[in-house]
């Protein structure tokens, strides 16, 4: 989104080549790193999950675009990529049935019942996520594989203030949600993003470094917080979300700079060992107002 | 007669469909959000709307003339507070696990914007007959609506349906549809539903 041609400004505008289609495919693309990771360090468990994820959020919309005479927009991928990123958020054991309703509720009641793509006020992937944490909170917080339990560092932090080592935490081989654990790659496929001009770094840099400023204020490891738990995942996929986020470049900072304090908030004091979920899912609530008071003005504009 | 009789229908019919008090007004929230966690007290909440909002109908639209206009909100307010403190009485005495599960609920009956509204709307306006035809209308609109949502949100919530358990063992029940949250969504789906029906009729 931070392609010239996209940005809001005034007349005169350049057409650009760029479709719905071709930016959600290259998101696909940009999110394969990290679903490697995930089937790297979860092993086939990871591949049923997302494609449970995918599957149900595909069939979801097609058969609510079918009931309500809609036309089936399932190939524009981004069925898919809110499938794959609502897969990416779930805990390695969770039950594939569960999945399935979490993608059914990320594109029925988070994306279709407001008039699907692009109308939207939430991350569809998040609402699945929100759903599912409020509807399942014990299979939500299992974090065991192959029997074998493992609490993600965030809980281990909240619980007993044990750290986890840095290169493990960027590298991915903790406990955690499929794709929150890798932040090497999902740094690698936000790079191929960013390459391409399809996202927008404001909002990330600006979600992050408060993340870690506000930590290291209130005595915390900085480099702890930004790569443990969903931030990374958060941060350079969800609160990026060209429907969901502002429009204007202040509009960004305000968004990612809001959501990394209430992450914060939410780490440090809060009953959630993580507060990505909400923090993004409450900033999305604020964007109309902040479109509104961040809206440049137009040339000659007399204030 | 007949003539007027077709009127009253009309009035009575408005309320359980037309108008009706959550799908169309969205009145009475807080008890429509707050105590449908299951069909029984769903049930029992939208008798008891249902018992002030006809009494309390009959016996303002009968002494309406005699309220002067600017004290009339306080005088509802008294006529209703007298039939809630009875409906609070009766359900403690006859039904107390009804009365724990509804508890703060049922003494708020009084707050209820759908009674006052109707009052207000209606009763203070029409005669007794016609009032007593939209409070019954207008108490089933709400009763069902109350009733259904509770099924619904009992039914995946713990898998059963007046506490009848459906669903097996193998049912995971879906918290979230005991919380408010649950509430809103099914709401918001059930006026979405209603709304599309509708338009289908038209």
């Amino acid at each position: 989104m931070n392609n010239p041609e996209l940005v809001v400004t005034t007349s005169p505008h350049v057409r650009a080549e760029d479709t719905v289609s071709k930016i959600m495919w290259s998101v696909v693309i940009a999110l394969l790193p990290a679903v490697f990771a995930a089937v790297y360090f979860f092993k086939a468990r990871a591949i049923s999950i997302v494609l449970a994820g995918v599957v149900g959020a595909v069939i979801s919309e097609y058969v609510f675009q079918k009931v309500r005479d809609k036309k089936i927009t399932i190939y524009d991928g981004s069925a898919v990529v809110t499938g794959m990123l609502l897969a990416l958020t779930l805990p390695p054991s969770i039950p594939l049935w569960t999945v399935f309703i979490g993608a059914v509720v990320a594109i029925v009641l988070g994306k279709q019942v407001f008039g699907g793509i692009g109308h939207n006020p939430f991350n569809p992937a998040l609402v699945g996520r929100a759903f599912l944490v409020a509807a399942y909170p014990v299979l939500m917080t299992d974090w065991s594989v192959d029997g074998v339990s493992g609490p993600t560092p965030l809980a281990l932090m909240k619980s007993e203030g044990a750290a986890t080592d840095t290169w493990r935490l960027f590298v991915g081989q903790i406990g955690g949600s499929l794709g929150e654990t890798s932040a090497l790659a999902l740094l690698l496929g936000f790079a191929f993003l960013l390459y391409k001009g399809y996202v927008n770094w404001r909002i990330p840099l600006g979600m992050i470094s408060t993340v870690f400023v506000l930590t290291y204020i209130f005595g915390e490891n900085p480099t702890f917080h930004i790569f443990a738990g969903g931030l990374m995942i958060g941060a350079l996929y969800m609160a990026t979300d060209m429907v969901s986020s502002p429009t204007t470049k202040n509009g960004r900072w305000i968004f990612g700079i809001g959501a990394g304090a209430i992450v914060v908030i939410i780490r440090l004091w809060g009953g959630y060992p993580e507060g990505v979920l909400f923090s993004i899912l409450l900033m999305n609530a604020a964007v109309p107002l902040i479109n509104r008071y961040t809206k440049p003005r137009s040339l000659g504009e007399v204030k | 007669m007949a003539v007027k009789f077709k009127e009253l229908f009309s009035v009575f019919r408005n309320g359980i469909w037309k108008e009706n008090p959550i799908m169309v007004l969205v009145i009475g929230m807080c008890p429509t959000l707050a105590v449908t966690n299951s069909a029984e007290n769903g049930l029992a909440m939208g008798l008891a709307t249902a018992f002030v909002l006809i009494s309390s109908e009959i016996v303002i639209s009968t002494i309406k003339n005699f309220i002067p206009a600017n004290v009339r909100i306080p005088s509802f307010i008294l006529i209703i507070a007298t039939f809630v403190t009875f409906t609070d009485y009766f359900v403690k005495a006859f039904f107390p696990t009804i009365a724990a599960s509804l508890s703060i609920f049922i003494p708020l009956i009084v707050v209820n914007c759908l009674i006052l509204g109707r009052q207000e709307a209606f009763a203070s306006k029409n005669p007794v007959h016609k009032s007593i035809a939209d409070a019954v209308g207008m108490s089933i609109g709400f009763t069902w609506v109350l009733t259904l949502l509770g099924i619904i949100r009992e039914f995946f919530g713990m898998g059963s349906v007046f506490g009848l358990q459906i669903l097996g063992e193998w049912y995971n029940p879906m918290v979230i549809m005991l919380l408010p949250g649950g509430a809103f969504l099914t709401l918001g789906l059930m006026v979405g539903i209603y709304n599309h029906i509708n338009r289908e009729v038209e």
